[in-house]
């Protein structure tokens, strides 16, 4: 466990400076922040590999088709970013447990994947079905003051406190 | 889609990755953190992140520059929906953009959680046209934003989002969170 991080910024200096980001964005390329709409085109391009004539007739895929487009190549870049961040500072690491979920659930990298591959499922279906994710609604929408980003946030965190506090209840201290 | 757009996603992609990077929340004990109620580090820098780009989304609004573009309030599928990726982000620990992130400064099990969330994506675009005539028309009222169904200037709500946004974060500093 880190118990000293140093190099780490203030979550309110990089967070306003990320504000900055969604400002600049908005202003170049017309675009606001989102995530999770790219991970129905990547899935969709990826289905197309198996079966082109099934993804052709899915209304979904007519919305939101196997396309690479701003969306797609701003959450590579989050990859890429957070790859050069990790290096420079030394925080890069591989790993493939998390701390504390070590300390809750044991130190087993094949259940910590496993479960981080369930929950990946339910989170993406949910956020399809809510029409978007923290990105979208978070950064996206409520910086416009729209009425659904203020449901979807607020949702988001009461299920996911809620949630969290069944999982862990009983266990890890920290 | 030209590419000058692409290119302009990806470096703001990396800008993205590299501040979320920094302020550490694209770790699962960051994030499991804030859902425990015990270390609120990404509520800091997402509040942080809303309250900046709400002013100078608005001017550029105020001023035409951007073009608002307003996710519909689908009311029904925003609760459930929203709820169901609570439950979601509670086992798997990362969101969809930080899960990326969390990738990058070599954390594996991002790597098995973005494969479900894939798959997550598929099962939903499978499943699509039974919520297209049920869960997705219940409560929709298009893309309303707080000031319109106030009726009052949108600078209104976003000095009482400041308000709120300064309050939290002196509670949350004097808690030690």
């Amino acid at each position: 466990m880190e118990t000293t991080d140093n190099k780490a910024w203030s979550p309110y200096v990089a967070g306003s400076l990320t504000g900055l980001v969604i400002i600049v964005s908005a202003w170049i390329a017309g675009n606001y922040f989102g995530a999770s709409t790219c991970f129905v085109r990547v899935s969709g391009f990826i289905e197309q590999l198996f079966s082109p004539s099934k993804v052709a007739t899915m209304d979904y895929f007519k919305w939101f088709g196997p396309k690479v487009d701003w969306q797609v190549m701003m959450v590579l870049g989050i990859l890429i970013g957070a790859f050069i961040s990790s290096l420079a500072d030394g925080s890069f690491k591989v790993k493939a447990v998390p701390d504390m979920w070590a300390e809750r659930f044991g130190p087993s990298p094949v259940k910590r994947s496993a479960f981080a591959f369930l929950g990946g499922i339910i989170l993406m279906f949910g956020a399809r079905m809510a029409g978007g994710c923290p990105s979208g609604y978070g950064l996206g929408a409520m910086v416009q003051l729209a009425v659904s980003g203020l449901i979807v946030v607020m949702c988001f965190f009461a299920g996911g406190i809620a949630f969290a506090q069944i999982i862990y209840r009983g266990g890890g201290s920290k | 889609m030209n590419t000058g757009t692409l290119i302009n996603g990806l470096i703001t992609g990396i800008i993205f990755g590299f501040l979320l990077q920094k302020g550490r929340v694209v770790r699962y004990d960051k994030q499991m953190g804030a859902l425990r109620l015990k270390d609120m580090t990404i509520l800091k820098f997402f509040f942080s992140a809303i309250l900046t780009g709400m002013v100078g989304v608005q001017i550029l609004h105020m001023l035409g520059i951007a073009r608002p573009l307003i996710l519909p309030a689908n009311i029904g599928a925003n609760i459930i929906g929203g709820l169901t990726f609570g439950l979601g982000w509670s086992i798997i620990g990362y969101c969809p953009g930080t899960s990326l992130g969390a990738l990058g400064e070599g954390r594996t099990d991002a790597f098995w959680g973005i494969l479900g969330m894939l798959f997550g994506a598929a099962a939903f675009a499978e499943v699509y046209p039974k919520f297209a005539t049920s869960i997705l028309t219940w409560g929709r009222e298009g893309s309303i934003t707080l000031p319109e169904i106030m009726s009052v200037n949108p600078w209104i709500v976003i000095v009482v989002f400041i308000g709120v946004g300064l309050a939290l974060f002196r509670f949350l500093e004097k808690k030690g969170l």
